[in-house]
């Protein structure tokens, strides 16, 4: 025989999904919540999120290139691009150019590229980076532009406090400034908080926008709904249980869930892949944790925002998780009638 | 609708041959018959060189109990006893014959006559399994497990259902669906013979629902002549097929980890290519050389399914479909997720042989892995709730103690965690070779156990 026959092992097909997919089908849901953001906050959000994915993927390819000297292209594989979307809407849209190539340095220099680059990171890089910052530039980073001052607000946008800055001033204050965030935070609309046209960091502010991401990611098959329903359910169950304890020191349900990171951190930082458990029963367990230590690290902690360092705290406990909890083997599910 | 529970992908069907009544393929000019052919001890060679044959002569005695004869499929002279590397990629001891026209065995009844239990009433459970086991019958899914021996359950395992496997989950493959379609009569009382063989009363056929004609088709004779055997559509899913899913699927109740079997939950699970089988050996008195093969790819010119006498060169088939195309990658003996890659094309059919896949050279190669992304896509593919990516690993490492507490040697090869990694991550030949030395290292640990003589 002339040309000599292909030889493997089965299978000798492929689903076709690949990395890539994975990785752009992500971005593509992150559209939605971008678009909400611009509107809210004007092109700061736009020239924010360029800037960090420039820088993410300039850093990547430059480490990949000059110091690991590997020849692949893994900037191709996308994962750069979303690490800098997610850590720019983590960020205000108001914030210095130079503090975002700092954070961008730290996502994927420090936690992404110096533990063996995608695949083998422990720490969600995005989040490590806006953890970085947040300790190193705290006042830049808690200095959120308010929404609706025009498309053309960049860094000369009025500031003032997020719905969350009130529940904690309410949990932590007394006497009249206890009493003036009692009366804000009960004149919040809640369409306001849901469609974003409230301050916060760039792409937390829409709900509606986050969740039609979700429903994107979900629809794909790109993540199942294990890791945001459990968090989120937690975190409303939690906050409503405190609320009815006490209402004039906790904020109520909708305000918890609307007002901060939740949903950005529930639908796109949680379920980042590498950072998150393998089986299902894991999964809920993280989403669950997740959701206590966020409830506990508002309330009580000295941040107004605990999703971030909530996420973080369990990227750590992830390979305990996996060891612990495996998936359902077949033979053990009980015969039905 | 009914599906097995844990995981399952869905490869593309691509069953191109689904409307090619089946024909009759050519006799080979010499055929070839290695000695093993199915699970357990390879069969004995009783022939020699000069040796004339007829249809149906046994040329080879069973090895075991666990192990089945091998007839002729063609009348001849034995041309040499030798060996033949055989769609698994290894030599094996085999039978070369010469055919000279083709005369049969005279005991084998060939009318198209339908002949049914009513009609042979006298057939004793042991008759029939008596009858199954001389007549070489194996699985004929393509693991070729020895038939008469799932009839005789260990003691204290109690069969109560046959459930025939008539689900052809895999891609390309439609020999079960056109056998359906054209002996459906022999096919149910095949499977009222097995459900006699196994004492059993109650059978189930499960069909995925891609093939509605064929569930139509049985579910109405059933009806009108079989109040025992019922029919269940299946929501198509791969790797319905196999054992322990299908029982999941049908009757819902799963097989516990090795080394517990079928039977140990009450079903006896046979292949619907091996209910006509069982039908011709029981009421035909013919013993099993033949077989339907369906050669399809999507550069073929005519995908076909062909009733094959065993032996034949895989070659003459694909000729009888257009010939081997120029852009030829790969040829597959069986089905995409769980065939056998072939070396060369003059492999001969054998009673495994389901099918021969054609594949080009764009769909014969592997896309190029990337590092593991953790997505877990294959924990969710795995149809027994195992972690894909933890074993391949592990086995890479050769961390043996690892992967046999994660329960390795449950894993069923059916390649879903592979189909599925957007990785591209090659964890079923990791995965084959931590479960082989597992089972190895389980053996040699039984075997120093063992008293001593």
């Amino acid at each position: 025989m002339a040309n000599k026959l292909i030889v493997s092992l089965s299978p000798h097909v492929h689903s076709g999904d690949s990395v890539q997919k994975n990785m752009y089908w992500v971005c593509i849901a992150l559209i939605p919540a971008l678009l909400c953001s611009f509107i809210s906050f004007g092109v700061g959000a736009i020239i924010t999120t360029a800037i960090s994915v420039a820088a993410c993927v300039f850093f990547e390819w430059a480490i990949n290139k000059f110091m690991l000297k590997n020849p692949k292209c893994t900037v191709c594989d996308g994962s750069a691009i979303l690490t800098g979307i997610l850590l720019a809407f983590n960020m205000p849209s108001n914030i210095q150019p130079w503090i975002i190539i700092v954070g961008a340095l730290f996502a994927i220099g420090v936690v992404k590229m110096t533990f063996g680059g995608l695949g083998c990171n422990l720490f969600n890089p995005a989040l490590a980076g806006r953890a970085f910052l947040l300790i190193s530039f705290p006042v830049d980073m808690t200095t959120w532009p308010n929404p609706g001052q025009g498309f053309g607000t960049y860094l000369d946008a009025e500031t003032g406090a997020t719905p969350l800055a009130l529940a904690k001033q309410l949990f932590k204050t007394t006497g009249a400034q206890h009493e003036e965030a009692l009366r804000q935070i009960t004149s919040l609309e809640w369409s306001d908080m849901f469609f974003g046209n409230r301050g916060g960091c760039l792409g937390e502010v829409c709900a509606a926008a986050l969740i039609l991401g979700l429903i994107i990611l979900l629809v794909k098959k790109v993540i199942t709904w294990h890791i945001p329903v459990s968090i989120i359910a937690t975190v409303a169950v939690l906050s409503s249980i405190l609320y009815v304890s006490n209402p004039t020191a906790y904020a109520s349900a909708p305000v918890e869930l609307l007002s901060g990171g939740l949903f950005l951190g529930a639908i796109f930082m949680a379920t980042d892949y590498v950072t998150s458990p393998m089986s299902p029963k894991g999964q809920l367990v993280y989403g669950v944790a997740i959701g206590v230590l966020t409830v506990i690290i508002r309330t009580y902690g000295a941040y107004p925002e605990g999703m971030s360092f909530a996420i973080l705290i369990m990227n750590a406990f992830v390979p305990l998780i996996n060891n612990k909890f495996k998936p359902k083997r077949f033979g053990e599910v009980p015969a039905k009638k | 609708m009914k599906t097995f529970r844990i995981g399952g992908v869905h490869p593309a069907e691509n069953k191109l041959s689904a409307n090619q009544p089946i024909k009759v393929a050519e006799l080979p000019k010499v055929a070839v018959y290695p000695m093993g052919q199915h699970i357990g001890a390879p069969a004995k060679c009783i022939v020699a060189k000069g040796d004339k044959v007829k249809v149906g002569t046994m040329i080879a005695e069973a090895g075991g109990f666990v192990s089945a004869p091998i007839f002729s499929g063609v009348s001849g002279t034995v041309l040499k006893v030798d060996t033949v590397i055989d769609a698994s990629g290894y030599a094996k001891p085999a039978v070369y014959i010469t055919v000279e026209g083709d005369e049969w065995e005279p005991t084998i009844d060939r009318s198209e006559a339908l002949v049914t239990l009513k009609d042979k009433p006298e057939l004793t459970p042991e008759d029939i399994v008596n009858k199954i086991k001389a007549a070489g019958v194996v699985g004929m899914g393509g693991a070729c497990f020895p038939t008469h021996v799932k009839l005789c359950p260990p003691p204290g395992a109690k069969p109560e259902w046959v459930i025939i496997n008539a689900v052809e989950c895999e891609p390309y493959l439609t020999a079960d669906h056109r056998l359906m379609l054209e002996k459906a009569d022999e096919i149910l009382v095949g499977v009222d013979l097995l459900m006699k063989g196994g004492k059993v009363t109650k059978g189930f056929i499960g069909i995925e629902e891609n093939k509605p004609d064929a569930i139509a088709l049985l579910t109405e004779k059933c009806k009108a002549n079989y109040p025992n055997i019922e029919v269940v559509p299946l929501k198509t899913k791969y790797p319905q097929g196999g054992e322990k899913q299908l029982i999941d699927a049908v009757v819902a109740r799963q097989v516990p980890a090795p080394p517990a079997i079928p039977v140990n939950v009450g079903a006896i699970v046979q292949n619907v290519g091996t209910a006509y089988a069982v039908y011709e050996a029981v009421m035909k008195n013919k013993p099993l050389f033949e077989r339907i093969v369906t050669v399809t790819g999507k550069s073929l010119k005519q995908p076909s399914n062909f009733l094959t006498r065993m032996g034949t060169p895989m070659s003459q088939l694909i000729d009888a479909c257009g010939g081997l195309p120029e852009d030829t990658g790969k040829v597959i003996g069986g089905g995409p997720m769980m065939g056998k890659a072939l070396v060369n094309i003059e492999v001969p059919i054998c009673k495994g042989s389901s099918g021969v896949l054609i594949m080009n050279n764009k769909e014969a190669r592997r896309g190029e892995p990337l590092p593991c992304i953790r997505c877990a896509k294959c924990v969710g593919a795995c149809p027994m709730g195992l972690e894909p990516y933890l074993l391949a690993t592990c086995s890479g490492k050769q961390m043996w103690e690892k992967v046999e507490a994660e329960e390795i040697t449950s894993c069923i090869e059916c390649g879903s965690c592979q189909f599925t990694c957007p990785s591209n991550r090659p964890m079923l030949d990791l995965i084959r070779m931590g479960k082989q030395t597992v089972m190895g290292i389980i053996r040699a640990r039984q075997a120093a156990a063992a008293p001593k003589k």
